[in-house]
C-alpha cells in the first residue's frame, strides 16, 4: 500500500478513481548526472484495478509514463463501502498493490 | 592444424557466448507475471509497427467520437496530462500513441466491461508530437489526434 494513494468517488451509479503510485519511471535512455552511465530501465509494464474479484481496468504501460504515475478512469457500478483493489508489476518484477473502499 | 583447432574453439565459445545473454535477458523480464504485456507493440519505433504489435494491424479511421484532452503548448514534457474520453459503444481499450517519441506506444488501457470510455493520465513527451488515441470496438480501430508543443522535452536528461 505504501506506493499507492487512491480514491474511490460513487455519485448517480458511476465510481471515479483515482490513483497516485510513486515509481521513479526510468525508461532506460536518462544518464546518471555523475557517473554519466546509463540509468537502467525501471518502469510500471502493468496496472489491474478490481472491484468486486471483476476486473475493470487493465493498464499496459511504456516508459513514456511520468514519474510517479497518475491514473483515472471511471466505471459503472460500485456503491459506497464496497473495495476497490489496485496493483501494479514492473520490468525489474516488482510489485505492490493496496485496497480502498468508495466513498 | 592448431590455427584450424583454434578457430573452431573460438566458434563454439562465441555461441554459448549469446545462448547465455539471451537466458540472462529472458530471466530480467519476469514473463510468467506480465504474460500480456505487449512487447513488440511497446519497442516499435513508428506508428504503424506499434497498431500492428497491440492488434495485429487494421487501419486507422479517424473518429470524432473520441476527445482528447491535453494542453496546447506543455512547458515540461515529462509530465502532460492527457485524459482521453470516447463516446464509441463497446469500446474494449484505449491506447495512447505519442507519433515522435522513440518509441510512440505509450500505454494502452483495457476497458472492463461497465468501465466507461474515459482514462487520464500523465505522459513523457520528448518534442513536438502529435498525441495520438486509439480505440478499439469491435473488429475497428478509431482514432483521434492533437497536436502538443513541448517546449522542454521530457526523454533524456
Amino acid at each position: 500500500m505504501a506506493s499507492i494513494k487512491m480514491r474511490a468517488k460513487a455519485s448517480d451509479g458511476v465510481t471515479t478513481i483515482k490513483a497516485l503510485i510513486s515509481h521513479p519511471m526510468e525508461t532506460g535512455a536518462r544518464k546518471d548526472k555523475k557517473t554519466g552511465k546509463l540509468i537502467p530501465a525501471h518502469f510500471i509494464q502493468e496496472v489491474v484495478c478490481e472491484h468486486g474479484g471483476k476486473t475493470v481496468m487493465t493498464a499496459e504501460w511504456g516508459a513514456a509514463i511520468s514519474k510517479n504515475p497518475y491514473l483515472s478512469f471511471r466505471f459503472k457500478g460500485g456503491n459506497a463501502g464496497d473495495t476497490i483493489k489496485l496493483s501494479w508489476a514492473d520490468n525489474t518484477g516488482k510489485s505492490d498493490s493496496g485496497e480502498t473502499t468508495i466513498k | 592444424m592448431t590455427s584450424m583447432k583454434r578457430r573452431i574453439f573460438l566458434k563454439g565459445s562465441l555461441a554459448t557466448g549469446a545462448a547465455g545473454m539471451a537466458i540472462s535477458a529472458g530471466l530480467l523480464t519476469p514473463r510468467a507475471v506480465l504474460a500480456a504485456w505487449p512487447k513488440s507493440a511497446f519497442e516499435a519505433k513508428t506508428v504503424d509497427d506499434a497498431v500492428k504489435g497491440l492488434f495485429g494491424g487494421g487501419t486507422l479511421s479517424g473518429s470524432d467520437k473520441i476527445k482528447i484532452k491535453a494542453p496546447d503548448i506543455a512547458e515540461n514534457g515529462a509530465v502532460v496530462p492527457v485524459s482521453v474520453t470516447s463516446d464509441i459503444a463497446g469500446a474494449e481499450s484505449i491506447s495512447l500513441i505519442v507519433e515522435k517519441n522513440t518509441s510512440p506506444l505509450t500505454a494502452s488501457f483495457i476497458l472492463g466491461a461497465g468501465t466507461e470510455g474515459y482514462v487520464s493520465t500523465r505522459i513523457k513527451m520528448g518534442k513536438t508530437s502529435s498525441v495520438i488515441a486509439v480505440v478499439k470496438a469491435g473488429d475497428k480501430l478509431y482514432s483521434a489526434g492533437k497536436e502538443v508543443k513541448v517546449t522542454i522535452g521530457g526523454c533524456g536528461g
